[in-house]
């Protein structure tokens, strides 16, 4: 894949003073978490994780606190060193790049957004912003112009010599972005951004940051614990669980077709209407007649049920050249609705 | 053998191995002690030198400049209230001696004692050797190490610098351990996130964040130092602790009383001061050191 602005092969992370040796066993012998903790008192932290993600999309992963989805971000700008396995960034392999090449690419391919903000305290906002600018030693001018635009673009202007704590924690979190957008990277990775805020902010930050990724193109690897909200930012969603990806896919495909139940489990509660598409949910005319109404194999559940609402009779679904492919019955949107 | 008694009779003689280690230190190495004063030496000097023979009007402006400074109006005054209190009683010229005992004291703790907090921050193996050596330091009797510190750097001021110095090290050293670790691990990890090397983390994220806690050893410190001025002044070291000890050896109360008063007075000035340099800029609106007390001030008459 030409096009994988980050990939990770196979990559495991063991933590414990014999994590080598406990890496073999589980290779070997295939060990379960328990058993690695019990033999080589080793945490299991990444289980053979392989993803990649494309140039320019929002790859979200998703697991609940403690599934190693935290850990296995880290990985991609070495916060964390991988046991074993291979990754890549933007081309240039991660896993064995020496020190000041992997500060360079810190500084300026990735940038990072942090659950709790990581502001620092001492230091106003713009010297917060232009931070990864000053360790890679641009003059102080610059820094200040850099800062100034990236917090323009996060509707901070005027704020750039106040300090983190004169902020509210939606306005901090937006200092957060504009640190991570200020050496224009060209990836982002955003470990639980929202997750503090209380869910109206959260709204308008997501809504905030999805129009700033549609005319920035970055490639954003982001974190969350919430389906809804990895559902709404994702092009492409992990599920983890355990230190494992369950399942890699497009959010209807996590969505209609859970892998496992632990997927299942999770998908229960979510809203089809706006996720399920016509394609899926039809069935092949099979020499049945099409009916007046019709609908693209693009639209969305809610729209079809729309069409339901005057009659209850079958709608037909229409290719991009109008030429009908399939059915839709009441009893299948209907179902699909319910899941 | 008598094992009714027979802890009566001395089995290990540390104490003759101890004389005997001594006298062979002194006998050899002396110079390497004698080395190790001059810096010491140096900077004691250059303080005393400046304190003693500067007017004391100006000293005592200065004195009160610096407190109104590091600790608003407010601190100018209580400064302002003691340094005239020692100068009225006469004990001016001793009290400037102990300042600047007290001065070379923390410089070299601080000098010496936050590289080491902060290596044993980073080091658990280094804290963990360290941890029983600090101990030692803060519990052993000082009257212990005045016979060795005399025989192997002779007596005078930069001795008790010295002897002051082991005493007082300790805190600096703890506090500032404590400071670094407690620094959030995620404002590190940040810093590292964005490309920082290690020397850039401790110098613009960890030091900045420890600073209160450091300073606050630092105070500790302080307070040490002063509390030995009385007891260094057994290697004859001069200033307002030999005021104390020749008012007691005396029966004089009278001297005995300014010398303590004029302690208490002095610590009352340096603690404040020291205590208010490590007030973080949060702590005072975020106003920047130079923008408040008499720099500002003046500063802000300059730009009228």
């Amino acid at each position: 894949m030409s096009d994988a602005q980050i990939e990770c092969r196979d990559l495991w992370k063991i933590y414990g003073k014999r994590s080598d040796e406990a890496m073999k066993a589980v290779l070997a012998e295939g060990l379960s978490k328990e058993e690695v903790r019990d033999r080589f008192d080793c945490v299991l932290g990444v289980r053979n994780a392989s993803f990649s993600v494309r140039k320019g999309e929002i790859f979200c992963i998703m697991g609940l606190s403690g599934s190693g989805k935290s850990t296995l971000v880290r990985h991609v700008n070495r916060l964390i060193e991988p046991t074993s396995g291979e990754i890549h960034v933007a081309g240039k392999r991660v896993d064995t790049m020496i020190e000041s090449d992997l500060r360079q690419l810190r500084a300026e391919t990735i940038g990072m957004v942090f659950q709790h903000m990581a502001l620092w305290p001492h230091r106003t906002l713009g010297e917060n912003v232009g931070f990864g600018l000053e360790v890679r030693g641009v003059p102080l001018a610059d820094r200040r112009k850099a800062a100034e635009t990236a917090l323009e673009a996060m509707e901070l202007r005027g704020w750039i010599d106040h300090y983190p704590d004169q902020l509210s924690g939606g306005m901090q979190q937006r200092v957060g972005l504009a640190r991570a957008l200020a050496a224009d990277p060209e990836i982002l990775l955003m470990d639980e951004p929202f997750s503090a805020l209380d869910p109206l902010i959260r709204r308008q930050l997501q809504d905030q940051f999805l129009s700033l990724s549609e005319h920035m193109h970055k490639t954003t690897l982001f974190i969350t614990h919430d389906l809804d909200e990895a559902i709404r930012m994702g092009d492409h969603i992990a599920i983890m669980n355990d230190g494992e990806i369950v399942q890699i896919g497009t959010p209807e495909e996590i969505v209609t077709n859970p892998v496992d139940d632990y997927v299942a489990d999770f998908v229960k509660g979510i809203s089809r209407v706006g996720l399920v598409r016509a394609e899926t949910i039809m069935e092949p005319l099979d020499g049945r007649a099409p009916t007046p109404k019709q609908v693209r194999t693009d639209v969305e559940l809610g729209e079809i049920i729309d069409a339901f609402m005057e009659d209850q009779s079958p709608v037909t679904v229409t290719n991009t050249e109008d030429v009908p492919v399939g059915l839709i019955t009441i009893t299948a949107a209907l179902k699909a609705l319910r899941g | 053998m008598d094992l009714w008694n027979i802890f009566d009779t001395e089995w290990v003689p540390v104490g003759v191995w101890v004389e005997t280690a001594l006298q062979w230190v002194v006998a050899n190495f002396r110079f390497v002690f004698q080395a190790i004063k001059v810096p010491f030496d140096l900077v004691l000097t250059a303080l005393e030198d400046g304190l003693t023979e500067a007017p004391d009007l100006l000293v005592l402006a200065l004195i009160v400049l610096i407190a109104w400074q590091a600790g608003g109006r407010r601190l100018g005054i209580i400064a302002a209230a003691c340094m005239t209190a020692i100068g009225l009683m006469g004990a001016w010229e001793e009290s400037m001696t102990t300042l600047s005992i007290v001065l070379t004291c923390v410089v070299f703790c601080s000098l010496i004692g936050i590289p080491l907090g902060v290596l044993a921050a980073k080091r658990d193996r280094f804290w963990m050797v360290l941890q029983p050596v600090l101990d030692l330091m803060q519990t052993i009797p000082s009257f212990v190490y005045l016979v060795p510190i005399v025989m192997l750097f002779s007596i005078g001021n930069v001795s008790g610098v010295i002897v002051t110095f082991i005493y007082a090290l300790p805190p600096v050293v703890r506090l500032t351990n404590l400071g670094i670790r407690q620094v959030r691990p995620d404002m590190v990890e940040a810093a590292r996130a964005f490309g920082a090397s290690n020397r850039q983390t401790l110098y613009k994220v960890e030091l900045p964040l420890a600073l209160p806690t450091i300073m606050a050893g630092v105070n500790q410190t302080i307070m040490m130092a002063l509390s030995m001025v009385v007891v260094s002044s057994m290697i004859s070291v001069t200033g307002l602790g030999q005021m104390v000890l020749r008012g007691i050896g005396r029966l004089d109360m009278g001297l005995a009383t300014v010398g303590g008063l004029g302690i208490v007075f002095l610590a009352i000035v340096i603690d404040r001061v020291s205590q208010s340099f490590g007030q973080s800029a949060r702590a005072r609106n975020h106003q920047k050191w130079y923008e408040t007390g008499p720099v500002g001030a003046v500063r802000a008459l300059v730009r009228k």
